[in-house]
């Protein structure tokens, strides 16, 4: 858990031996968030600063995929689930997006809570059956539930098939098109990452993100108080179900487009590596883990298209080396202390 | 007589053509120590599994509070009223012990699905547990990770997590072992204090401690209880004295 403080203890029991660290750390939990969302608060004057316009619409990608990342940490950091394919969540959300356009349903307010409720409705059922393996065999069932969404979103012929769909116009919110303004789409998506930063945060810390966590560490002893772990870790998974269909519909809306490739396992497997990257159990890790995979994608990508090449040493260093991600190598470690 | 807590009937369980609960008949009464004896292999583990529903007999049953729990989850078995202690040490290892304690506080509480207010500043539990670790010892240890305490210390941990769970009947799968001279006196001295408030059924290899703490003692030897007694009985028991030669016990 990051936000546990110090001043959480009873008054009995004294501070570790160590109390000079902790306050540091203590602010920098504060601290890396909240430069974070500083940053893609100031980057849109910034890019118009310096020109580069593309920008926006960079950041507005890494954003949502980091809303993505940051769900799968949910299951995966919080829950110790391996899921392979959390893309498929990522994906139902924006078909739920292109289907509904395409059907003439384009209010926000029923489009955006029925991407929603469509992936988390999609976790909770294959959810149901996945949690009853554990280890490699989740890994392998997740990923089968994953394919098969993304087989089935390629044999959906009336909505564009192998070739995906175009949607001809972003969602409108009571009437309007607020979201057709790409800086005030850059916003709403900000808006959106931060809401589920802290509510994340939230659930992580409460009585059911205890249980979650302890479900991580053993099974056994949850059950042995008399909870049961396959409870809590659906509940979770469906909760990160929906997360992850929200960034669907964002990112549906962003690309105006949606394809069968955004439920590919690759795209399963991208995610798991930004949580990895940025630091597993930590909520401002994987949005960390976002920015650079995307960042550094974008940015070898200029240089070769065999940009995978290099990346991949990176990533093996970063493994080999920081073992708790890049925010190890800040002076804030998730779940210490 | 006091009709008992936790009751076994004709239990049986094998492994392949290796019988671990041959036909065990086994009851606990209330606020009564019952202690679970028998040199290894004789298959203390598994009946311990069996009564806190991780392993499911092949045959008999076992009735709990009067209700017939041998299908019964572990977890639901937990809710009725039976807390238990690990043969190897199992607490939360990220956590705090006092997350630890809390954690249980919390699941006896009962509503576990609340997402929204932090659990580490809920008074009420952090309470609970922070009386719980002071009844064990560990008053001053409620700020360090479990897995930084010494091995003594989680077994105290274990005993403070249990209780906390207010069980009807506390399984307790060898408390002592692994632990030095000083630690288990002082556990010994802590189930002493527990006599009476709650059954307990107690496997342990320490003699000195299961001849110290229970009312009763029955005795495994390949799967069969080949007695049941009070201390002094079992000590005179020939077919006792026969399973433990040899062990030096």
């Amino acid at each position: 858990m990051t936000a546990r403080a110090a001043e959480d203890r009873p008054p009995e029991a004294p501070a570790l031996p160590a109390p000079a660290g902790t306050r540091a750390r203590a602010l920098g939990r504060l601290l890396v968030p909240v430069l974070l969302f500083a940053a893609f608060a100031a980057l849109p004057a910034a890019a118009d600063a310096l020109g580069q316009t593309f920008l926006v619409s960079f950041a507005t990608r890494v954003m949502i995929l980091a809303l993505a990342a940051m769900s799968l940490d949910l299951i995966l950091g919080y829950g110790g689930l391996v899921s392979f394919g959390h893309a498929a969540f990522l994906g139902i959300g924006a078909y739920a997006v292109g289907i509904a356009a395409e059907e003439g349903l384009t209010e926000g307010l029923a489009v955006f809570p029925l991407a929603i409720a469509a992936a988390a409705l999609f976790a909770l059922a294959t959810g149901a059956v996945s949690l009853r393996t554990r280890g490699v065999y989740f890994i392998m069932i997740t990923l089968a539930f994953g394919q098969m969404a993304f087989f089935t979103a390629i044999s959906l012929s009336a909505y564009g098939g192998d070739d995906g769909l175009t949607i001809w116009g972003r969602t409108e919110f009571l009437g309007g098109t607020p979201l057709e303004d790409d800086r005030a789409f850059y916003f709403v998506v900000l808006g959106c990452l931060a809401a589920c930063y802290l509510l994340a945060r939230a659930i992580v810390a409460s009585r059911f993100g205890r249980v979650l966590q302890a479900a991580r560490q053993s099974p056994g002893r949850v059950a042995a108080l008399g909870l049961d772990p396959f409870a809590y870790q659906l509940a979770a998974y469906a909760i990160a179900g929906g997360f992850a269909g929200l960034a669907g519909a964002l990112l549906a809306n962003h690309t105006e487009f949606v394809s069968p490739a955004y439920m590919s396992w690759h795209r399963s497997g991208e995610l798991i590596v930004m949580v990895i990257l940025g630091g597993m159990g930590s909520f401002h890790g994987a949005i960390l883990g976002a920015i650079v995979y995307l960042g550094l994608e974008e940015a070898l990508s200029h240089l070769t298209e065999h940009w995978r090449l290099l990346f991949g040493p990176f990533l093996v260093l970063v493994v080999l080396h920081a073992r708790g991600g890049l925010l190890s190598l800040l002076p804030v470690r998730p779940r210490d202390g | 007589m006091a009709e008992a807590l936790l009751r076994l009937e004709r239990l049986e369980k094998s492994y392949g053509a290796l019988r671990v609960t041959d036909a065990v008949t086994l009851d606990v009464r209330p606020g009564e120590i019952h202690a679970l004896i028998g040199p290894n292999g004789a298959g203390k583990t598994t009946l311990i599994g069996e009564i806190a529903g991780q392993v499911r007999p092949d045959a008999g049953r076992i009735l709990f509070a009067g209700e017939d729990v041998t299908r019964l989850p572990v977890h639901a078995r937990a809710r009725r009223g039976l807390a238990r202690s690990f043969q190897i040490t199992n607490v939360l290892p990220d956590f705090t012990a006092l997350e630890n304690v809390a954690l249980a506080a919390q699941a006896r509480a009962g509503s576990s699905f609340r997402f929204f207010r932090p659990a580490a500043r809920d008074e009420a539990l952090n309470g609970r547990a922070a009386e719980a670790l002071a009844g064990v010892g560990l008053a001053a240890r409620g700020g360090i990770r479990a897995d930084a305490l010494s091995h003594g210390e989680r077994r105290a941990l274990e005993l403070a997590i249990a209780l906390v769970q207010e069980p009807k009947l506390l399984l307790l799968d060898e408390p002592m072992a692994g632990t030095g001279r000083e630690e288990s006196t002082a556990l010994t001295r802590m189930l002493q204090r527990l006599r009476g408030s709650r059954a307990i059924l107690l496997v342990e290899h320490d003699m000195e401690a299961v001849f110290a703490l229970a009312d009763r003692i029955s005795v495994l030897v390949y799967g069969r209880v080949v007695a049941t007694g009070s201390p002094a009985e079992i000590r005179a028991d020939p077919v006792v004295r026969e399973a433990y030669l040899g062990e030096g016990e």
